[in-house]
């Protein structure tokens, strides 16, 4: 199998930092972008096999971003996990719709998030 | 994965969080509020929910839950912004940043604090739900509130449970099901099937059971998976892939974000990878090191210079260009180093909002807050000694200046008082104003206050000297005291801390039109543009600006007040003559005004002649403390080094001035 390329995106610096410790116990990569913007850098410019996104961000937030990206060509298919404190059913429902492919609830679980991200990029 | 070591990064993201929030609270205008506003400020308590509850900080993750709840539907515009909300929010604030410097010192939040904020923060929830009229939120000592959702499922075990072939209803379905039966901590869906991690004291046939009257048996496949752990996590049992390697983290800047998201993004790299960021900490002791090495040079430069000046300017033609080189070389070393130290008065001004706001609110006043010159710089060291004065500034003008709406009114003013605080440069120094269009000194009430406490008042006593009378230990006219700003000790204790610091202070006033405090300070107390004299073998430094002229008096100008006094006659002015050989008793100076020469200065808005023997230059000296050298000299601010390697002495004009004043009195009496 080769490594996969992860994209994580939250404007708080202390999740990014945490997903990424987390995801360091896998054989990942991994990309960080503070804000849609630049996320949209990296998908544009990388390949991006599964990206970890916030729902609630200044400037371009989650739900927005999800939709940039599955306008990309080369993200039409990718899995888009939405990262959501309380998966308060109106943010599940609105992250579907934009086209995620899932969400993960916070605080998250390191263990869980190995598990989800791997089910996701295993095939 | 230690969980430990983000800690520090979740502190300081929080505190910058909490003071953005509170920024946005004091700028929202409650009938129309901004709702990217709205947003960003339930976005800051979001995050910091996030945060908490993924360290397992509860209070912090209880208290942000309920907050965000309430901004949230204020965001959704389901409830309507009213004063006491915004107050509670702000409370709010404060209590959450007590709860975070507790976690910070390792220790749990007060638990009545929580339980109180927590209180008052239902008791807002509730009454928007009623629609009913806000009665004063009780504080009810409500045990700690609300569940942490995150601490619910430890202990669980975690299933993964996949249904396959399944239409859209039945997704809807299945998912509402499962949460019934536990937390669902992560769900994801391709075409037709759905994956869920639950966490749930419910076994597979529990599940499989109630799942059976949606779709078949053969459609859902249930995995037990690792055990949750309790936070904060040890070590996590990295299921697949099976053998754990380090990730390679990329950093990648925000591309079109503004410079602040950049930054924040550039943080975010794992440590290995981090790219360097555009500012340093450094120990402020080191740079203040560095500020006198350079002094130091700089006194060798001048030292040279006075040297090379003795030469022969065109046999020596190379040195002497090479020694104006070094002179620029050396001050322009100097400007920038002493730079460093130099910090935004928004550092100082940005506290006053909120400060307002509340005092405001306590007094029942309407009071519009101006800053101007928030990016004047200000040396380290007196930025922070100038808040206190400048607190008590603000608390007085509020307290006593701007009057109640209703007085103002009837004085055909804007209900709304308005309160001004600049700051800018001016020559050397910074000049840093309070101003308010409240209701002015009272100068009857002071001169009467004055007398009773046993001053010497003239009758021709200016409105300047007035003013500068509640500069006096003790001294206060306020009719009633109050908490805000208490009973007038204050007014000399700011007037010492700003001369301590090397300014003075001067007071305008005008009955019913407002007051207007001024502060005048150095940029910079480390080095200083001195005039130095000669006294006997003595050399004094005047600070330069203090200084307004020098001359050599006539003898008909020169007039014998009584004994010890004498006054010199300047173009129709009498300025009172004091002599720095007296002063000192230094032995050997010239004692006839004739034949020294006379230096007019200014302290404290009063003009003054000292005679000295001779000029000897212009210099900027290196100030040297000589409290921590020597011990405090009467008479005396600071002592600094000469090119030739002698000490000089900085003559404390504010001093030399309160000292001749003293006997004014006497003389207006006599």
């Amino acid at each position: 199998m080769t490594t996969r390329t992860i994209l994580v995106v939250d404007d708080s610096a202390v999740m990014r930092k945490l997903i990424a410790a987390a995801l360091a116990e896998g054989d990942y990569q991994v990309l960080l972008a503070a804000d849609g913007a630049a996320a949209m850098l990296h998908a544009r410019t990388a390949a991006v096999d599964l990206v970890l996104t916030d729902w609630n961000m200044p400037a371009m937030g989650g739900h927005q971003l999800i939709r940039e990206l599955r306008q990309l060509e080369n993200h039409a298919e990718t899995p888009i996990l939405v990262l959501t404190t309380e998966a308060s059913d109106a943010e599940k429902a609105g992250a579907r719709a934009a086209g995620a492919s899932g969400w993960l609830r916070k605080p998250i679980e390191p263990a869980t998030l190995l598990e989800v991200v791997a089910s996701m990029v295993a095939d | 994965m230690d969980i430990t070591e983000f800690y520090q990064t979740f502190f300081e993201e929080a505190d910058e969080l909490l003071a953005e929030m509170e920024q946005l609270l004091l700028g929202l205008d409650m009938d129309a509020p901004d709702s990217e506003h709205l947003n960003a400020i339930f976005r800051a308590a979001h995050s910091i929910k996030g945060g908490a509850a993924t360290f397992g900080f509860v209070a912090l993750t209880d208290t942000t839950h309920l907050l965000e709840n309430l901004l949230d539907r204020a965001r959704h515009q389901e409830i309507r912004l009213r004063k006491e909300m915004i107050d509670a929010f702000l409370e709010t604030k404060d209590v959450l940043q007590e709860q975070i410097s507790a976690y910070r010192a390792g220790a749990e939040p007060d638990p009545d604090m929580v339980a109180r904020i927590c209180a008052v923060l239902q008791q807002l929830a509730q009454e928007e739900s009623a629609g009913a009229k806000p009665a004063a939120p009780a504080p009810v000592a409500v045990a700690a509130a609300v569940p942490a959702p995150a601490a619910a499922a430890a202990g669980n075990a975690q299933l993964r449970v996949r249904f396959s072939r399944i239409s859209e209803s039945d997704r809807k379905l299945l998912s509402a099901e499962l949460e019934n039966l536990g937390t669902v901590a992560a769900q994801t869906q391709s075409e037709d099937s759905l994956t869920l991690w639950l966490e749930t004291s419910c076994e597979a046939d529990d599940i499989i059971a109630v799942c059976c009257f949606i779709i078949d048996i053969d459609q859902i496949d249930i995995t037990q998976e690792a055990a949750t752990p309790a936070l904060p996590a040890a070590e996590p049992l990295p299921v697949e892939p099976p053998e754990p390697a380090p990730a390679k983290v990329v950093a990648i800047t925000a591309a079109t974000a503004p410079p602040k998201v950049a930054a924040a993004a550039t943080v975010a790299a794992a440590p290995a990878a981090a790219k360097e960021s555009s500012s340093i900490r450094v120990d402020v002791e080191k740079v203040d090191q560095i500020i006198n090495l350079v002094g130091e040079l700089v006194i060798t430069q001048s030292m040279l210079a006075q040297t090379a000046a003795t030469l022969d300017p065109v046999l020596h033609e190379r040195l002497l260009n090479g020694m104006g080189q070094l002179e620029r070389n050396a001050r322009d070393l100097q400007e920038s180093v002493m730079s460093i130290r130099m910090m935004q008065m928004d550092y100082v001004f940005s506290r006053f909002p909120r400060l307002v706001r509340d005092l405001t609110d306590k007094l029942g006043k309407q009071v519009q807050l101006v800053t101007f010159g928030k990016a004047t710089e200000l040396d380290k060291s007196l930025i922070e000694r100038i808040i206190d004065p400048l607190t008590h500034l603000v608390r007085n003008s509020l307290d006593h200046g701007i009057e109640q709406p209703e007085q103002r009114i009837a004085a055909g003013k804007d209900p709304v008082g308005e309160l001004l605080l600049s700051a800018q440069h001016q020559g050397g120094n910074i000049v840093i104003e309070v101003s308010d269009d409240g209701a002015g000194l009272n100068r009857e009430k002071i001169v009467a206050k004055a007398i009773q406490q046993g001053m010497a008042i003239s009758d021709t006593i200016s409105d300047d000297e007035v003013w500068q009378l509640i500069f006096a230990p003790g001294f206060s006219t306020a009719e009633k005291i109050t908490d805000v700003s208490g009973r007038g000790v204050g007014m000399d204790v700011v007037k010492r801390n700003i001369q301590e610091m090397g300014g003075h202070v001067e007071i305008a006033s005008r009955q019913g039109n407002g007051t207007t405090t001024k502060i005048v300070l150095p940029l910079t107390l480390a080095i200083l543009d001195g005039m130095s004299v000669k006294v006997g073998n003595e050399v004094y430094i005047l600070p330069l600006n203090y200084v307004i002229e020098s001359l050599q008096p006539r003898a008909e100008d020169i007039h014998s007040v009584s004994n010890e006094e004498q006054v010199l006659h300047v173009r129709g002015e009498y300025l009172p003559l004091t002599e720095l050989h007296r002063v000192f008793s230094v032995a050997d100076a010239r004692t006839d005004p004739t034949q020294g020469i006379v230096v007019i200065l200014h302290g404290e808005g009063k003009r003054f002649a000292l005679l000295v023997d001779q000029l000897v230059g212009q210099h900027q000296v290196v100030v040297k403390n000589l409290e921590t050298n020597y011990r405090k000299v009467a008479g005396i601010s600071a002592a600094t080094i000469l090119g030739d390697g002698s000490v000089a002495l900085i003559v404390d004009v504010a001093a030399l001035q309160r000292a001749g004043r003293e006997k004014a009195p006497l003389l207006a009496a006599a």
